[in-house]
């Protein structure tokens, strides 16, 4: 009791420095927090998210590319495929579920895709189907679209609407298609990269103004669903070791890992950043309190007159800098909430992965506990110092 | 009667500045009966801060003991020293000593905490007793030096130790402070039961005690006698 007095009356009377302490504690653990929840979501989610396919089959070329393109709808096609290697997939026993996309358009920045309607009756996840909000799907046969919740918000798109493709993945003003599309449905959120697409039949993108003839039969890949894990090991073995035209990326979660392996030193570099945030903080902390020394030996010196003893005065500089790095922890969960609404904000516009900066994870409590720990390291130099303050030469003038 | 400060053969050396060792106190023989007050003159010079803190266990002497209320203060390590001092002596100074970020009242619980005891009503009974009822939250900085005192004062005696030591206590009052406040020490004394010790140089402040002496009489080091 005495000891949490005397250290809150000090820390009190230094409010400022505690104050400017305890915020670089705090944006430290903000950072660790951060840096580990996007780190750990992102490989999680990214590896995880498979669109519930188990491959893509795409042109020969990198099976990365292929991924990202076709299953979160990044970066660009490899290259096309002709309609009719979906159609020998379709007729492989081994395959469940084979669905063509093609890509190519996008109506401001936001992708459209082309496919067929089989692929809002496939489950995205497990036990997780596309549903409408509102509207019905496209008619095959039709200039319609159906929009994913996110870039229907963002690009303020309702039922009936009109709109114009443009030529490309990115948005470029003079590339706009004379085709119209009239939004026919929109879909509810999947909190998957499907939410910032806009879908449209296969051949309206096959068909559309400007797109050479030579490619009307062609897709930009198919996404696969096998009928048993084995299947996965004879396809692989089919199209990438026997055959030379045609590339599968199988399996989808193991191809995102090793791009997660690839940037892996990305990581620790923020991680290592972070880290070196938080000895500054522990650093600024020990200068804090080392500095008020000086002015507090005479209060320290009283208080040892008055019988307080040595370990009680090392215990309270001790108290006074854990607490310290326990108030900034505290503060770090504000700094970590402004960051996380920032990334996760970022990455879902860029992606459509929707992080969510609230479940539980380990970091939140090993941060605090690992930063107030670091707090006591840096509080024993100043608390050495109390501890080692001379009485008599304090507490009065001797004569 | 009993003494509650009991000094054999002590002794106690500072190396100058110089780097040449110099002999501050050198006492054959000092006690200090129970419930007595006793007020040693004590020029500059003649180490009587050195003397209190010797019998307060804030310095070991080189040789010699200090005995206080039964216990061999000198033979004890420094917690043990501590944790006498907190349970058995009052420290009244010069300088009020008073902790500036605490409140008057909490000056006066820390003055009971280190020896493990809290009593809030006891801490408000002793300012009250000093006449600062009305003052109990207030900073030491919103206080009169002689309101300052009395603060000490309730802060030495809270735990009703059985020595109350005091050192010029004072010398930072005018006349009229000076003696109301040495009243208070003296009255709260023999209230409590407490043996007070208070050195001084001020004849107005001597004069009052019935018990006196001369610290250079006591301590050889002040009359230049230097223990070999």
């Amino acid at each position: 009791m005495t000891t949490l007095l005397i250290a809150r009356k000090s820390l009190k009377q230094h409010a400022l420095s505690t104050a400017v302490t305890a915020l670089s504690v705090a944006l430290a653990a903000g950072l660790l927090m951060s840096v580990w929840v996007v780190k750990e979501q992102s490989r999680d989610l990214f590896t995880t998210m498979t669109g519930g396919y188990d491959a893509v089959l795409g042109a020969r070329g990198s099976k990365l590319q292929l991924v990202l393109n076709s299953i979160f709808h990044l970066e660009a096609s490899p290259g096309n495929i002709p309609y009719s290697a979906l159609e020998t997939l379709r007729r492989n026993r081994r395959v469940e579920a084979a669905i063509p996309i093609a890509v190519g358009d996008n109506y401001l920045g936001y992708r459209l895709v082309g496919t067929e309607l089989q692929m809002f009756e496939h489950e995205y996840a497990e036990g997780r189907e596309f549903e409408l909000a509102e509207g019905t799907y496209f008619d095959e046969q039709r200039k319609q679209a159906v929009l994913g919740s996110f870039a229907a918000r963002k690009l303020g798109l309702k039922l009936a609407d009109k709109f114009n493709p443009y030529h490309g993945l990115n948005y470029d003003v003079n590339k706009r298609h004379g085709d119209v599309y009239v939004v026919k449905g929109i879909l509810k959120p999947t909190n998957t990269p499907a939410d910032r697409v806009i879908w449209i039949p296969l051949a309206g993108l096959q068909t559309m103004e400007g797109h050479a003839k030579t490619a009307m039969n062609d897709i930009s890949g198919a996404l696969v669903k096998f009928r048993s894990p084995e299947a996965g090991i004879m396809m692989d073995n089919l199209y990438n070791k026997q055959g030379d035209r045609l590339t599968l990326a199988w399996p989808i979660g193991a191809v995102m890992a090793q791009l997660f392996d690839k940037i892996g030193w990305f990581d620790k570099v923020l991680g290592l950043v972070a880290v070196l945030v938080a000895v500054v903080a522990a650093g600024s902390i020990l200068a804090s309190i080392y500095n008020s020394m000086n002015e507090r030996r005479r209060d320290i010196a009283i208080m040892r007159a008055l019988g307080a003893r040595r370990t009680t005065i090392f215990g309270v500089v001790l108290l006074e800098s854990s607490a310290i790095a326990a108030i900034g922890s505290l503060i770090g969960f504000v700094f970590y909430a402004i960051i996380m609404s920032v990334v996760a904000s970022v990455i879902r516009e860029q992606t459509g992965i929707v992080l969510e900066p609230f479940k539980g994870n380990m970091i939140m409590v090993a941060a605090p506990v690992g930063l107030i720990l670091l707090g006591v390291l840096a509080g024993i130099a100043p608390a050495v110092k109390a501890y080692r303050t001379p009485v008599a030469e304090f507490i009065s003038p001797v004569s | 009667m009993n003494n509650v400060v009991q000094i054999t053969g002590v002794t106690k050396r500072y190396r100058s500045p110089e780097g040449e060792i110099q002999t501050v106190v050198d006492i054959p023989e000092f006690q200090l009966e129970e419930r007595r007050q006793l007020a040693l003159c004590g020029a500059s010079g003649t180490g009587k801060t050195t003397f209190l803190n010797l019998i307060a266990g804030i310095l070991k002497p080189d040789e010699g003991e200090v005995k206080v209320a039964g216990k061999t203060m000198s033979a004890l390590d420094e917690a043990g020293r501590d944790r006498l001092r907190a349970a058995s002596i009052g420290y009244i100074f010069q300088t009020f000593n008073l902790l500036q970020g605490f409140t008057c009242l909490e000056n006066v619980l820390l003055g009971m905490a280190f020896s493990g005891k809290s009593d809030l009503a006891q801490a408000r009974q002793m300012l009250e007793r000093v006449g600062l009822s009305g003052r109990m939250n207030h900073s030491p900085s919103q206080l009169s030096t002689g309101q300052q005192q009395r603060v000490a004062v309730a802060r030495a005696l809270v735990n009703k130790p059985p020595l109350v030591l005091a050192d010029e206590p004072t010398g930072n009052l005018d006349p009229e402070n000076a003696r109301q406040s040495l009243a208070l020490i003296r009255e709260t004394c023999e209230e409590n039961g407490a043996a007070l010790l208070l050195v001084s140089h001020d004849e107005k402040v001597l004069n009052q005690f019935e018990h006196r002496s001369d610290l250079a009489e006591i301590n050889r080091a002040a009359r230049g006698e230097v223990a070999l």
